[in-house]
């Protein structure tokens, strides 16, 4: 176990150590590219350079996670390695462009009009004068942008581009410390190395743009060993032929999904069949990465295809959204595989001690004492159909509406801080903690079967679909409560939650 | 060989004239200098020959043609330029220096290399043992020194000077201001240059043209000048150094004997 574990996170490892080279270096190579000529042209023209400045620094104060979300929308939902690229190479524009502009306008004066009164005529001037005396400052700039590209191709993760984010995502969803280390230091160590290498770049253009080339030092040898001993790693690291796999399997960011794709990754592995696994999608992303064929298979709930894909804001019940979803996904042309067996919905919940005290067990309580009450929700859910629902339905509305991340949620309400959270049904940390989730006799809440989802290519794959079939009808909600338990309340690693469901299913 | 026709030059749209209707002309062979205090549009009008500015009316012609017919590029390497920035490449050596232009014109490597020797025998700093050094480790002498011949590397017949032995002390500068006019001389250039030291121009121009407000004054031989000078200006500017000089000797001559002067 504990050696297949190694194998498995070594191998992963060096696919998120090429995804982040590969990554970092096309896009800082095309920012280069791109952006060293729109600096000179910019120079140059003074009513060029106002707006480009404008807008790469616009582009620059965006945050990180919404200029990748923004690219995929623009690519139609496509996921990977394209809209991570074009992100990072927008990204590392700034830096670059603006150096060059600032590193043309310092050579000297003395120097241009010298160039100018011998005859050289302006392409001459900038290619064998300015350029080469702006170098030091433009590699600066590519320094700079360098370091920024490694640092944000760790969430190039959540767009389904492999990278250190992985750890880091993954980790920091299922409480794993030791992977958001390892994610973060690979990442720092990544970017220490490359700005070493091009700060030695740098010194020794400083030195030949000043005329004053040191020929014998430890600097020297360092230049020109170090450098190229990296370079050489860099490219067959880059290069290195990867096994072209069979299956793409998909997850959404939380816990319970990791366990899922690690449950279907270990099923087709065991099948013989090579997977890749992209994680931490969003419920917008990865359906569309589905239905694009950038990602193979993955678990979905009725509820968020019914209201969030369809548009639905009726509930008609939950065989009635079983029936309709399934036909709806058919439509789109994925590969509906089945249901799961287990239903994960929302439901409020609260202390057991608490709820006594106020006398509270169904929705219906709350109307009266709502107003005195502190609530918690996850990301979405004051957002959500659920909670409009519910706020109508029940004329109930809270005091207080706070928003967490789901794993700090739990730990509010147990402690006191908040009264009431948005709780999932399938959520291990509800029996760890003693919740009572409160009865919903007028269905506010819609059915969240959890489905199995192919893609349109898998249709041609019998031999994988019947790998997925062997997952349908076989996970029941206490199963998957037990699986969700060990790793948010016990700690253990999502491996082994995956071990337990398959035992399960055996 | 060099004329200026009625040229103004202005850099506020007409306003201001920087050059007011200057005519001149500038003989084969011949040594002109422009002299004048700041402002008065001597850079300016040197600065039009070779087109680093243009006139805003008027024309410059050399051998009758005017300057902007012709290909700039051709033009500008057919005149040398030297200034008191000098303005060296700092990342070339020495021999790349005077090698741009020829290397440019596409000349074999031996066409250039000899040229390189030719022209730092020239001024002096022989290409065994300065031709692999960086302007850096050079001197401010040595560096106007490849300045000049960087300026002269394509041959050409003209040269312009823009206070080129302005930044240096006063020892250097009279050495350089004497092999210039050995070099001027065995090349035959007709050169145009401008200063502010009067003492300076007297001694290697053949011609002074005194400048005032964008206008030539006088422009004559120093001894035209001095003697029969037509305005207060050109006066006061000819006796300065000669002034300066009695004062000098005078000085000397009560000091001698002293402690102060063995």
């Amino acid at each position: 176990m504990s050696d297949n574990f190694d194998i498995q996170f070594f191998q992963n490892f060096l696919g998120a150590l090429q995804g982040h080279l590969l990554l970092t270096l096309a896009s800082v190579s095309v920012g280069i590219i791109i952006s060293i000529p729109s600096g000179v042209v910019a120079q140059q023209l003074p009513h060029v350079k106002r707006p480009l400045m404008l807008i790469i620094s616009v582009i620059q104060t965006i945050p990180g996670l919404a200029i990748l979300a923004l690219v995929v929308a623009v690519l139609g939902g496509r996921i990977g390695f394209l809209p991570a690229f074009i992100a990072l190479t927008l990204y590392s524009m700034l830096p670059i462009v603006r150096n060059t502009i600032t590193g043309l306008e310092g050579v000297p004066k003395d120097v241009s009009e010298a160039a100018k009164g011998i005859g050289m005529s302006r392409r001459q001037r900038l290619i064998l004068i300015e350029l080469p005396l702006a170098k030091p400052v433009i590699i600066a700039g590519i320094r700079t942008a360098t370091v920024w590209t490694v640092g944000m191709a760790t969430l190039a993760t959540l767009v389904g581009a492999p990278s250190f984010g992985n750890y880091i995502f993954t980790g920091l969803q299922t409480r794993n410390l030791e992977a958001v280390v390892v994610g973060s230091v690979a990442s720092a160590a990544l970017a220490l190395i490359l700005d070493a290498v091009i700060g030695l770049y740098q010194e020794r253009s400083i030195e030949r743009s000043r005329g004053a080339l040191r020929k014998r030092s430890f600097f020297v040898f360092f230049y020109k060993f170090f450098t190229p001993t990296v370079l050489i790693c860099a490219a067959i690291t880059v290069f290195w032929p990867v096994k072209p796999v069979d299956v793409v399997v998909g997850s959404k960011g939380y816990t319970e999904q990791h366990i899922l794709a690690g449950l279907v990754s270990a099923e087709l592995n065991g099948a013989g069949f090579k997977t890749e696994k992209k994680i931490g999608l969003g419920s917008q992303v990865i359906f569309e990465a589905l239905r694009g064929n950038s990602i193979d298979v993955y678990f979905e709930y009725s509820g968020t295809v019914w209201a969030g894909h369809m548009g639905r804001e009726d509930n008609p019940g939950r065989k009635v959204i079983r029936e309709e979803v399934e036909r709806y996904v058919k439509k789109q042309g994925m590969s509906f595989v089945g249901f799961a067996g287990f239903e994960n919905r929302y439901a409020l919940a609260m202390r057991r001690d608490r709820a006594a005290e106020l006398g509270v067990s169904s929705l219906k309580d709350l109307a009266s004492v709502g107003e005195s009450l502190k609530a918690g929700g996850d990301l979405e859910f004051f957002g959500r159909l659920e909670w409009f629902r519910t706020r109508q339905m029940y004329d109930v509305d809270f005091g207080e509406k706070l928003v967490f991340d789901t794993s700090l949620m739990y730990g509010a309400v147990a402690s006191g801080e908040v009264d009431i959270i948005s709780a999932y049904t399938t959520d291990g940390r509800v029996a760890a903690y003693d919740l009572l989730l409160l009865d919903d006799p007028l269905n506010a809440m819609l059915s969240y079967d959890a489905m199995i989802l192919g893609s349109e290519r898998m249709a041609q794959r019998p031999d994988v679909m019947q790998v997925f079939s062997r997952l349908a009808n076989r996970i029941k909600d206490s199963d998957i409560r037990e699986a969700n338990r060990m790793v948010d309340v016990e700690g253990l690693p999502v491996s082994t939650a995956v071990v337990f469901l398959q035992s399960i299913i055996d | 060989m060099i004329e200026f026709n009625n040229v103004c030059k202005s850099y506020d749209g007409g306003l201001n004239f920087a050059v007011n209707n200057l005519v001149l002309r500038i003989n084969q062979g011949e040594v002109l200098a422009l002299v004048g205090a700041s402002g008065c549009g001597k850079t300016s009008t040197l600065k039009m020959v070779n087109r680093l500015i243009s006139p805003s009316s008027g024309f410059v012609s050399i051998l009758g043609k005017n300057v902007l017919d012709m290909d700039l590029q051709d033009l500008r390497r057919n005149i040398g330029y030297v200034f008191q920035g000098v303005g060296l490449f700092p990342h070339y050596n020495v021999r790349q220096n005077v090698a741009t232009i020829p290397s440019l014109l596409n000349w074999s490597l031996r066409a250039i290399e000899e040229r390189c020797s030719e022209l730092l025998t020239l001024v002096g700093l022989p290409l065994a043992d300065f031709g692999d050094r960086m302007p850096r480790e050079l001197s401010g002498g040595q560096q106007q020194r490849v300045g000049v011949a960087r300026a002269l590397a394509a041959k050409p017949e003209i040269l312009l000077m823009d206070e080129p032995f302005g930044a240096l002390d006063p020892i250097n500068r009279g050495e350089l201001q004497e092999e210039f006019v050995r070099i001027q001389k065995s090349l035959k250039l007709t050169v145009v240059m401008v200063t502010h030291d009067i003492t300076e121009a007297m001694l290697i121009a053949d011609r002074i043209a005194i400048m005032k407000d964008g206008c030539i004054l006088q422009c004559d031989t120093a001894s035209v000048l001095l003697n029969d000078p037509m305005d207060k200006y050109v006066t006061k500017l000819m006796e300065t150094p000669l002034i300066r000089a009695a004062k000098v000797t005078k000085l000397i001559s009560a000091t001698q004997g002293s402690d102060y002067i063995r």
